[in-house]
């Protein structure tokens, strides 16, 4: 379970985010939704203890992130940023053997290697595997950061615009595995989606920010609604219902 | 594959200390070995300092153009040294020994670079932004030594000036065995977090992700880099391309960036280098100042290189 209490975060004067309090559940997928500038990657960082806490609190699993080793809760908590990472020299299968780091700290096991074959095979990056992460696409590179970050067997996974630079065929794939991951492993994940439908299909829970506050969180049912909505991105859409999921016609 | 061209880099550096040991031998044969030997050690330890804080100083900042030299690190000894002659006199610093002399030093560089280095650890820090902020600090602070320079009275300055440039040939001997005990720290240091520093490499925020402390950790690389820069400038003095020539020739050669590969590899291409370029230079071809020149060339164009690959992506 991950706590977040009275979590307020500024920037030079600027208010970026004002007092969240939210618990997540193990176990399903968690969308936060929201305008640009909303603080979605914000909250996502902090919760990654990729920025110091200023006010409030978060707590996974019963662990502060702020006291805790870092070693232990990369065991429990993965993230991928929208940055990703200086990509030197490093192949597809170094890059993703990393992400078994917490447990091995880098003499690998057989079960560490089965696990990077695994990733590798799941995300359809097995045959670049000997490529150079600077060789490779944006969207090939954002798929091998992917399998890094699910490499790390985490119980949570934190996951900034996973889908960016992701083709239709990867981005559903991408949340079919996170949705297999949900329901067959009990593990969780956070993930800042710009895509509303994404959200409505593969999501059990839809958290929707606007200027650093949630202003709706509940199921998609219930957040996917032409009033939630206008009031979340300020404009009206239709909303219709396809295979008993909403359906955000967002761009009409 | 990384294990042959590995084998085939220790054989070259062999040959390069055999090279350096046995070309144009006369005399007294015992005499003559001793000398080069201590010359030796001094090289080697000069060649695996430049190259590990120029790989360590890269994975820290996650970027394969900076060298600890091109952020003015060595820059910041040679003030170090300066400020001391300065503060002493030209007597008082020739009377205090050499170890001591090392320690103040480096302890006048550490201080300075931890206030300059410290947005390094804190905020990823735009590429062009660094290149300028190094280029900046060494200018500023060779600006300053010159101007202590000034300050000094002629025999002190001569007891400066003679420590301000690289020099293969007059190896101050007295900080070799202090050097020596400094760098092989570094480097078992280094051997032993390989696996880490690969997941240091791969940025600030990646590396938290994966339960680096990140302040820790990159505090306590800096500061490697900076015992190591100060070692082998007060070795040989300042060396500007040298690190990057070494770090990128590694990475070229064995064609990755893990530690537990490019570490070594880039320790003996250095070796090779400045053991095999000195042995040629001194004993070859008879002049003896234009190592320094070369390497330093050869590293220019290396950077400028890099730079242009480097925009290209």
């Amino acid at each position: 379970m991950i706590l977040i209490e009275d979590l307020s975060l500024a920037h030079g004067g600027t208010p970026i985010l004002r007092d969240i309090n939210l618990t997540i559940d193990r176990g399903g997928i968690v969308a936060l939704v929201g305008p640009n500038g909303a603080g979605k990657s914000s909250l996502l960082s902090l919760i990654a203890r990729l920025r110091p806490l200023q006010t409030g609190r978060v707590v996974i699993d019963g662990l502060p992130v702020t006291t805790t080793p870092g070693p232990e809760l990369a065991r429990r908590m993965a993230i991928l940023r929208q940055d990703g990472v200086f990509a030197g020299r490093l192949t597809v299968r170094e890059l993703v053997g990393l992400g078994r780091f917490p447990h091995s700290q880098g003499r690998s096991t057989p079960q560490d290697r089965a696990r990077v074959e695994e990733a590798l095979a799941q995300f359809g990056v097995a045959d670049l595997a000997e490529r150079f992460l600077e060789t490779l696409s944006g969207g090939q590179r954002q798929r091998a950061l992917v399998a890094m970050t699910f490499c790390q067997g985490t119980d949570y996974l934190l996951l900034d615009e996973p889908l960016n630079n992701l083709d239709m065929f990867h981005a559903r794939h991408l949340m079919q595995s996170l949705r297999r991951m949900a329901d067959e492993e009990e593990r969780t994940a956070i993930i800042v989606l710009h895509d509303i439908n994404q959200a409505a299909a593969y999501a059990d829970r839809i958290i929707a920010m606007r200027d650093g506050r949630v202003v709706a969180d509940g199921t998609p049912q219930d957040v996917l609604t032409p009033d939630t909505l206008a009031e979340i991105f300020g404009y009206r859409m239709q909303v219709t219902q396809i295979g008993g999921k909403p359906l955000v016609l967002h761009h009409l | 594959m990384h294990k042959r061209r590995l084998v085939l880099l220790a054989v070259l550096a062999v040959f390069s200390v055999a090279a350096f040991l046995t070309l144009g031998l006369r005399g007294n044969l015992a005499f003559v070995l001793q000398i080069r030997a201590v010359k030796l050690l001094a090289l080697v330890q000069v060649a695996v300092s430049v190259a590990l804080s120029t790989v360590l100083f890269q994975t820290v900042t996650a970027n394969r153009i900076l060298t600890p030299s091109i952020m003015g690190l060595d820059a910041l000894y040679l003030f170090g040294q300066a400020l001391l002659v300065f503060l002493l006199g030209g007597l008082g610093y020739a009377a205090i020994g050499g170890g001591w002399k090392f320690a103040a030093e480096v302890l006048i560089m550490i201080a300075l670079a931890a206030v300059l280095l410290r947005p390094l650890l804190t905020a990823r820090l735009d590429m062009s932004l660094l290149l300028l902020t190094g280029v900046t600090i060494g200018l500023l602070f060779r600006s300053l030594s010159q101007l202590l320079f000034r300050l000094l009275d002629p025999n002190a300055f001569a007891v400066v000036q003679a420590a301000s440039f690289a020099n293969f040939n007059a190896l101050r001997a007295d900080l070799t065995i202090i050097g020596s005990v400094v760098t092989f720290a570094a480097a078992s240091l280094c051997w032993h977090q390989r696996y880490r520093l690969d997941v240091v490499a791969l940025g600030r925020e990646a590396a938290i992700g994966l339960g680096i402390d990140w302040l820790r950790t990159a505090a306590l690389l800096l500061l490697i880099v900076a015992l190591l820069v100060a070692v082998s400038t007060a070795l040989v003095g300042p060396v500007a391309f040298f690190g990057l020539l070494v770090a990128a020739l590694a990475e070229r050669i064995l064609g990755t960036r893990r530690h537990a590969v490019l570490l070594p590899a880039a320790a003996l291409v250095a070796i090779i280098l400045l053991v095999g370029g000195q042995a040629i230079f001194q004993h070859l071809l008879g002049s003896t100042s234009t190592l320094g020149v070369v390497i330093e060339f050869a590293g220019g164009i290396a950077f400028l290189l890099l730079l242009y690959l480097g925009s290209r992506t």
